[in-house]
């Protein structure tokens, strides 16, 4: 437990890993899902691996939202920006996703005018200040980043910026989560729910699952001990008989949600039919477009989007490794040809990705070890 | 991205869709628009979300979410993209 000294409340988080030892026992092996990419991140960076007993498993969700956007939508927007009238403006996070043609950033180097933003709305102060230019936002994230893009929009609206669209690439984490739990090579027993997706959709979206599914899910926060207390709630939960869904982020996050977040994405986007998941294929009613109302905002309303679609190299497993069937170094590549410093696949550029906290905490610590042996 | 940031409300704009924050001695403008429902006060603490207010917290979580980003080795991140929020200006 040799990360355990630096945090707070030591005590505390070794008397908890205690109680998690006490209720997990020895005689079953049990499959967590922890769904926000926060989380994995989280987990690997804190060590909590060393500190959680084996039997307890730790697998990696679908809440990255670079790591599910197909390699077709990254190339779909950097097409739209090949004209020099347009400024694609994306979150720094974007900018190292290999398209087929390479990266935003690399983009940026052969001439494309490409733009890091921190908030969607600087993409539209970079539309006021450059009345003479169309800036177009590539917006990505779950329910936590899609109400500011909402807001944007209406505001765009209501200041009659013309020169300024979004390029839609939201997505809803409830359908993903549905999505993995219908995968028939999938074995979970329970969740560990996403912080900052919750504060604004709340608790109750998750009722299903545990109603229905019989999986109990503990929405938690992102400091080592909310994540263990998560877990000492999921194992009390199974000790009982009972799947619930529990708030163990109440400091943040409030049942209900954030009324004023869920109207702004209501006035602006409705539900795609469908969407493409990397990895997870097409999920039904899993992502949101502009509505009509606000064509006029809408890069793939407003332009001519070729639809690109492009399968991941062969060797790459991104999918299986989204999906939490393969550990990030079981896949062929991890480590060889796809590192963070070269990334093949988007889970290797975040640090949200599972195979770049892999990398980052595990390999690279395994790789430190193996040399002060061998020196 | 997906950080969460915690700032102190300093100051806000007249039109009250505005808010200047301070997040360890930097003082950048937030927006408010995701929590008219439940606006914070002056010296109130909010989490910030790609230059939105998320939601309030108390101070004590405030220091702790800091210490939590310094621990994932993503404060330095976090500055950069607070000093990125080109809203002050507005
Ligand atoms: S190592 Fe690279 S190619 Fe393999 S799953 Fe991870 S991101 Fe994809």
């Amino acid at each position: 437990m040799k990360f355990v000294d630096e945090f707070r409340d030591a005590d505390l988080i070794k008397k908890t890993a205690e109680e998690i030892r006490r209720l997990a026992g020895t005689t079953r092996h049990y499959r967590f899902m922890e769904v926000c990419g926060g989380h994995t991140h989280a987990i690997y960076r804190f060590g909590l691996k060393d500190i959680l007993p084996e039997n307890i498993e730790l697998i990696h969700g679908p809440g990255c939202p670079v790591c599910v956007l197909p390699m077709g939508r990254i190339d779909d927007g950097l097409a739209l920006a090949a004209d020099d009238h347009v400024i694609f403006a994306a979150f720094g996070d974007m900018m190292r996703v290999p398209g087929t043609h390479g990266s935003p950033l690399e983009y940026k180097a052969r001439g494309t005018d490409v733009r890091i933003v921190y908030s969607p709305s600087d993409a539209l102060k970079l539309a006021r200040i450059n009345p003479d230019r169309h800036v177009m936002f590539f917006a990505i994230g779950f329910e936590t980043t899609a109400p500011s893009t909402a807001l944007t929009i209406m505001r765009a609206r209501a200041e009659g910026i013309h020169n300024f669209s979004v390029f839609c690439n939201h997505v809803t984490i409830i359908p993903a989560i549905r999505a993995i739990l219908d995968s028939p090579d999938m074995r979970l027993d329970a969740f560990i729910g996403p912080g900052h997706v919750s504060t604004v959709i709340g608790c109750r979206p998750y009722e299903w699952i545990a109603k229905d599914e019989r999986k109990p899910i503990v929405v938690s926060g992102f400091e080592p001990l909310d994540i263990l207390q998560a877990i000492v709630m999921i194992l009390r939960q199974m000790r009982a008989g009972e799947a619930k869904v529990e708030n163990q982020y109440k400091r943040v996050v409030p049942w209900e949600g954030n009324r004023a977040a869920l109207r702004a994405m209501g006035e602006v986007f409705q539900l795609r039919p469908y969407f493409e998941w990397r990895g997870l294929g097409f999920i039904s009613q899993s992502a949101l477009r502009i509505r009509d109302s606000y064509a006029e905002w809408d890069a793939e309303q407003r332009f001519q989007v070729p639809g690109v679609r492009v399968t991941d190299p062969k060797a790459a497993q991104c999918g299986e490794v989204l999906k939490g069937v393969l550990k990030p170094v079981q896949c062929k590549l991890f480590g060889k040809e796809c590192t963070p410093e070269h990334p093949l696949g988007a889970l290797m550029v975040s640090s949200e990705g599972s195979c770049a906290a892999y990398f980052n905490y595990e390999h690279r610590k395994a790789m430190a070890t193996s040399l002060s042996r061998s020196a | 991205m997906c950080l969460a940031i915690p700032g102190k409300i300093v100051n806000f704009a007249e039109d009250g869709r505005l808010a200047t924050v301070e997040v360890v001695g930097v003082r950048r403008k937030v927006d408010l628009g995701l929590l008219q429902e439940d606006m914070p006060k002056l010296n109130d603490w909010v989490l910030i979300h790609v230059g939105f207010a998320m939601s309030k917290i108390s101070e004590a979580d405030a220091l702790e979410q800091m210490r939590t980003l310094a621990l994932l080795g993503e404060s330095e991140q976090a500055m950069q993209e607070v000093r990125g929020y080109g809203l002050e200006e507005e």
